[in-house]
């Protein structure tokens, strides 16, 4: 007995020791990548202490990518899924983090120290979001899927990054060939703004969209429109309440009602045409429950976001600066600066024009000049990526997926095949020119702008929303005709 | 790499979607479970976590049931029931 006992604890042990084992080669390359970054933030406050500007929105990234991993959180997976398997787990999930973020957002602004603007309205949100709804569903995931997946591993998302990148960089510095397919009146428009010589902004089709048509558009919130602008009241019952909560909660209505009732009933054993509100509002909650993780990830992200405006609010603030261009230059680090002496710098959740400026990095390394477009050489900059603070935010997204997803065991190299890397290069060109047109992303341009009162973050849904949808019955074609010829589907002759 | 669909047994089915990332995973599961019979099993194997999430809701809101669950080394063998 006692040396049955005795194996029987060895076999314990040593299976132990395997999980052991096990539990702790993902968990320790976790830790060693937290250790680095932790090691490394430190040693950058140790040369300068106002690079924690640089240093908050690496780790705000850490945070947002061990969140979309853990919650499996993708806004491409919010509107495809919808129309290609009718699940509406995402969808929800973002209306959860919407109307959280909308509250945070709405507090920082009540405070005084939001960094958000409005973004112009105008077609080209519509355009620009539709191309990229598109490109999402090919690319596999959003822009910031496409972060935390290649964390995760995955190689097709890293070469959607790759693609996003170059491609915005390429198309914002278009050429004289572009001339052509520019309107007159954004020509006129552009040359009339009497910008420097050097920016040559009739030249090239993205610098006169910009010049001729963005800079002549206006953006405003839901608190200005009320005449509320600049008032705590404003900022929550303007730009939360109405600017966001109502919508959302319209839009989780109306999904528990096309997608999520008639299973709720079936599997609660009630007939349609008997079902009391109170039930209803069980079916309510049943839906949004019903992916806790994406319901956890949704609530902490739009925690994280309204801090990260706090936080960057604050720092600016301190610093007495409205740019870290600013602060960059008051350090000495003056490369890479645009002739503004900024640099990208949102102050909050952005994702695809760090990508761009990475891209332009790298090309401008290789020979490329951008000196004279309005989007590196005026606005952005092309700062090292290593002080690039939004890109290090992206960096971070990828590391924090990386680390819960080799904790929680999830993480595997996945080298993409011909299809699924053509895929991913062409979802993530369109994600690029889409991206630019409609000035941001699923980030950028949807998610920090419907929860600041700016309605221009709801068309955007919107286009991504059609654009998906069309592209969903592509790919719906295209399984159809992979799958004739490659899988035996006669399941009764098999 | 490509999509593989077998018969293993009668009404047993095995779907391997390893390599492939979103959508494609949780829209083979939904074509093949749509040729499935009733109370027919699918062995799905894939390695793309965030198509899990969706296909477990996908199961949830047509009412098949997914009979086990097992990750290894981010490789999902899931099991499911047709309704």
């Amino acid at each position: 007995m006692a040396n049955g006992s005795s194996a029987e604890a060895a076999v314990t042990g040593a299976v132990s020791q395997v999980g052991v084992g096990r539990l702790h080669r993902g968990t320790a390359i976790a830790l060693v990548i937290l250790g680095v970054v932790t090691i490394a933030s430190l040693w950058v406050l140790s040369v300068d202490q106002r690079l924690i500007y640089l240093i908050s929105y690496l780790w705000f990234g850490l945070v947002y990518g061990i969140l979309l991993q853990y919650g499996r959180f993708c806004m491409a997976s919010a509107v495809r899924d919808l129309f290609s398997v009718n699940v509406p787990r995402m969808a929800v999930g973002v209306m959860i983090a919407v109307m959280l973020y909308s509250l945070t957002a709405a507090a920082v602004t009540a405070a005084g120290v939001s960094p958000f603007h409005p973004h112009p309205l105008g077609w080209h949100i519509l355009i620009g979001s539709a191309i990229f709804g598109f490109g999402i569903v090919f690319a596999g995931g959003c822009a910031s899927g496409s972060l935390y997946k290649a964390g995760e591993g995955n190689g097709g998302s890293m070469l959607v990054l790759l693609a996003i990148s170059f491609v915005q960089a390429w198309f914002v510095s278009t050429g004289t060939w572009s001339n052509g397919l520019v309107p007159s009146s954004w020509a006129e428009s552009a040359a009339a703004k009497g910008m420097p010589a050097q920016l040559s902004v009739t030249d090239g089709w993205f610098d006169q969209f910009m010049a001729g048509y963005i800079w002549d558009l206006s953006g405003t919130n839901v608190a200005s429109m009320l005449g509320m602008g600049g008032t705590a009241a404003g900022a929550f019952i303007g730009n939360a309440l109405i600017g966001a909560i109502i919508p959302s909660a319209v839009i989780i209505l109306v999904l528990y009602a096309v997608y999520f009732r008639k299973g709720y009933l079936r599997r609660a054993g009630l007939q349609p045409g008997n079902v009391s509100w109170q039930q209803e509002a069980y079916g309510v909650w049943a839906m949004l429950t019903s992916s806790k993780k994406t319901a956890f990830a949704g609530l902490g992200l739009g925690a994280f976001a309204g801090l990260q405006m706090w936080v960057v609010g604050g720092l600016r603030d301190k610093y007495q600066i409205f740019n870290f261009g600013e602060l960059l230059h008051k350090m000495g680090y003056n490369s890479g600066l645009s002739m503004q002496n900024t640099v990208f710098d949102p102050g909050y959740w952005y994702i695809t024009t760090q990508e761009a400026q990475f891209g332009g990095w790298v090309m401008k390394h290789l020979g490329g000049n951008f000196d004279d477009t309005i989007f590196f050489g005026l606005e952005n900059g092309l700062p090292n990526p290593l002080m690039n603070a939004p890109l290090l935010m992206s960096l971070g997204i990828i590391l924090g997926a990386a680390m819960i997803s080799l904790v929680n065991k999830e993480f595997k190299w996945k080298r993409p095949n011909l299809e699924t890397a053509v895929f991913a290069l062409a979802g993530g060109t369109l994600m690029g020119i889409g991206a630019r047109l409609a000035l941001g992303c699923n980030i950028g341009a949807f998610f920090a702008s419907a929860t600041n009162g700016d309605l221009t973050g709801w068309i955007f849904l919107a286009g991504m929303a059609l654009g998906s949808y069309f592209a969903v019955r592509v790919m719906n074609w295209w399984l159809e005709r992979k799958s004739a010829k490659e899988m035996d589907l006669d399941l009764d002759n098999m | 790499m490509s999509v593989k669909f077998e018969k293993v047994n009668e009404g047993e089915y095995v779907l391997d979607v390893t390599g492939y990332v979103c959508p494609h995973p949780q829209m083979y599961t939904k074509k093949v479970l749509g040729k499935m019979k009733s109370g027919d099993f699918l062995d799905l194997v894939f390695d793309n976590p965030s198509s899990g999430e969706s296909i477990e809701s996908m199961c949830e809101s047509e009412g098949d049931e997914l009979v086990n669950k097992a990750d290894e080394g981010g490789t999902f063998r899931w099991k499911i029931r047709k309704l």
